[in-house]
């Protein structure tokens, strides 16, 4: 029983990671006042990158970093149409959610030559740095804890931090005291569709070790509910992470333990994570607040 | 040279040029992944519009992803964005497949279709009326629950006997009739094409279709003229469910060979993804959905063409989707080419 509890633990700190991340992005990028919902696509496309560029390099770490850097240019682009353009923050989401399942479902068979699913070799993944009977412990897990804190620092204890959520909060007072909105806003897009891409990519080089047409799951959208559960608070977002993380892992674990399907079909236990999320999401509703220009483009007058 | 371009041309031209920018991508992407762009596009076209067969099997392709665009299409019109049009079509497919089988008959299962579309979108918009869950968050996570629930329902509870592989099938006595001999096009088509004329007619010529269109406008007005956002949001719901609910019933009833669920749910996965393409390049409009739906009906049915032909993955496709949507995302698409021509 113990040994379970430790597994499933060790277990929701992996699963914690992709999750975290683009929490914490999200939040940066939404305390600006920009909403991206194409989360679910960067965690995707950058897994499928990621996996790409590791095998490519042969080193995983370049994998991570490449995944970082198609995030970044994803963000680039929602950035453009939204903080540049003035376009609806929605819709483009929407989009790049779309093309990520296009590009991944184009891209395992046209690269790899396989259907649906490619296995990434245990060459090109990376190695754990703490290695326990129970499951081991990726580095990218003390990375995610790091950026987080780091993050949470910035954004409340520093003058960028203070910028940065007042063109969130009132774009208007924020330029009539001469800073920039538009870039920050961008800036902050970028930011947050990075570290979407560091976590995309970690699933693939890293945690899960295969590319498939659903590899994301759900975890982008998660991963905003974790963001809404949070209060907008990367610290919070942490936290909150690792409680869907371990719904996550244990919805895996029940599913692959032959003991529990007897008695609960699999496919019950599959839809967990996404039950919690919506039973959360409904929760917190009313306790929490939105910044107050979140989503809305900001034109000079 | 000014250009007058007014209300309805402007948006029809912006969405030919995100379909232009969609197919040019699309190429650069064929010729990096080492393809021939040229020899693919003309499998892609001659296979969908060269020939009877062609059409036909567009047509059939559009059929689904016409009414799941009506889902999204309704609702963006609304002021939401319902994505829940992918988890409401395996249980629109699943009730038709189980009411024909007690009741033989087509009405039986486009009434199936609809309670289960219903039904299924409650969820969304009751959560959205009475906790104010955000609907994009709400109905991606229940599109999953759909899912894992669809393959439960499909394995364990209507499975065929004689086939592990399916479900159990529409009885003969619900099919509809076959158009042209020989391809998949049904009489299905016209349910599809019937539900955006009714999209069209409640939206313009009745009261509830005038406050949906008020609300999705401008919120703020909608309620000072008195009119009761809960209600139009669940009316939104509503609509939305019965249109993808049929899709699935209509997939199952109208679509052959199988008029069965096939393993892993291949028959009835995507469309409600499509169909948020679909509307976005129709602008949301229940006419324009009409004539976007053909589109992507021919790239889906081009896609084998290109497969066979030129070797291209068939999901070469929806990478051409996905940038035409991202491109469709970008606002006042036509005046930014002509500002950019001009330097």
């Amino acid at each position: 029983m113990m040994d379970t509890a430790l597994s499933i633990l060790i277990g929701a700190l992996t699963a914690m990671v992709p999750l975290v991340l683009t929490s914490v992005g999200a939040t940066v990028s939404e305390r600006a006042g920009v909403v991206n919902i194409g989360y679910e696509g960067i965690l995707l496309m950058t897994a499928f990158f990621g996996a790409m560029f590791a095998e490519i390099s042969g080193s995983p770490w370049i994998g991570l970093i490449g995944g970082a850097f198609i995030g970044m240019l994803l963000g680039m682009l929602h950035g453009f149409i939204t903080v540049y353009l003035k376009g609806d923050h929605v819709i483009p989401g929407i989009g790049v959610n779309l093309l990520a399942l296009g590009v991944v479902a184009f891209g395992i068979p046209a690269y790899w030559g396989t259907a649906g699913q490619h296995q990434v070799p245990s060459n090109f993944r990376i190695t754990p740095i703490i290695k326990t009977a129970y499951g081991s412990l990726s580095p990218m897990v003390f990375v995610t804890i790091v950026i987080a804190v780091l993050t949470h620092w910035v954004l409340f204890r520093t003058p960028l931090g203070l910028r940065i959520r007042s063109v969130g909060e009132n774009p208007e007072a924020a330029d009539a005291l001469g800073i920039n909105v538009e870039r920050y806003r961008f800036l902050a897009t970028v930011y947050g569709a990075t570290l979407a891409g560091l976590g995309g990519a970690f699933m693939s080089v890293d945690w899960l070790g295969t590319v498939t047409k659903q590899l994301s799951a759900g975890r982008g959208f998660i991963a905003l509910a974790n963001m809404v559960f949070s209060g907008w608070n990367p610290l919070r977002a942490l936290l909150g992470g690792f409680i869907f993380g371990f719904f996550d892992n244990l919805s895996v674990w029940v599913r692959t333990t032959p003991a529990i399907q007897k008695i609960v079909p699999w496919q019950f236990v599959a839809t967990l994570p996404y039950l919690v999320t919506l039973i959360i999401v409904a929760g917190m509703i009313g306790r929490v607040r939105a910044p107050k220009a979140d989503g809305k483009p900001y034109k000079r007058e | 040279m000014k250009v007058d371009i007014k209300g309805f041309a402007k948006p029809l031209i912006e969405s030919l040029i995100a379909v232009i920018i969609g197919i040019l991508v699309g190429a650069i992407i064929l010729a990096f992944s080492g393809y021939n762009p040229v020899e693919a596009y003309s499998a892609l076209f001659d296979g969908a519009l060269g020939s009877k067969y062609g059409w036909a099997m567009t047509l059939s392709a559009a059929t689904p992803i016409m009414l799941t665009a009506l889902t999204f299409g309704l609702g963006a019109k609304t002021g939401l964005f319902n994505i829940g049009g992918e988890g409401t079509v395996y249980f629109g497919a699943i009730a038709a497949l189980i009411l024909t089988n007690i009741w033989g008959n087509i009405l039986m299962g486009l009434l199936g279709g609809i309670i289960a579309g219903i039904a299924w979108m409650a969820i969304p918009a009751l959560l959205k009326v009475f906790r104010g869950v955000n609907e994009v968050v709400s109905t991606i996570m229940l599109n999953w629950v759909a899912y894992f629930l669809a393959l439960y329902i499909i394995i364990q509870k209507i499975p065929n006997p004689k086939d592990p592989n399916k479900t159990i099938a529409i009885p003969l006595s619900a099919r509809f009739p076959i158009i042209i001999k020989g391809t998949e096009l049904s009489w299905a088509f016209a349910i599809s094409v019937i539900a955006a004329l009714v999209a069209y007619y409640i939206l313009w010529h009745t009261t509830i279709g005038y406050e949906l269109r008020v609300s999705g406008y401008n919120e703020r007005a909608a309620r000072y003229a008195g009119i009761n956002p809960k209600k139009t949001v669940i009316w939104s719901f509503v609509l939305g469910g019965i249109m993808s609910g049929l899709a699935g019933a209509i997939e199952m009833m109208g679509r052959p060979p199988s008029y069965a669920i096939s393993q892993g749910m291949a028959n009835i996965y995507g469309y409600g993804f499509d169909g948020i393409g679909v509307s976005l390049v129709g602008r949301n409009h229940p006419l324009g959905i009409i004539f976007s739906g053909i589109f992507f009906g021919m790239l889906k049915a081009g896609a084998t063409a290109m497969q066979i032909e030129a070797g291209v993955p068939l999901e070469m496709v929806r990478v051409v989707q996905g940038i035409i949507v991202v491109t469709v995302a970008i606002p006042g698409l036509l005046d930014l080419l002509k500002r950019v021509v001009r330097k």
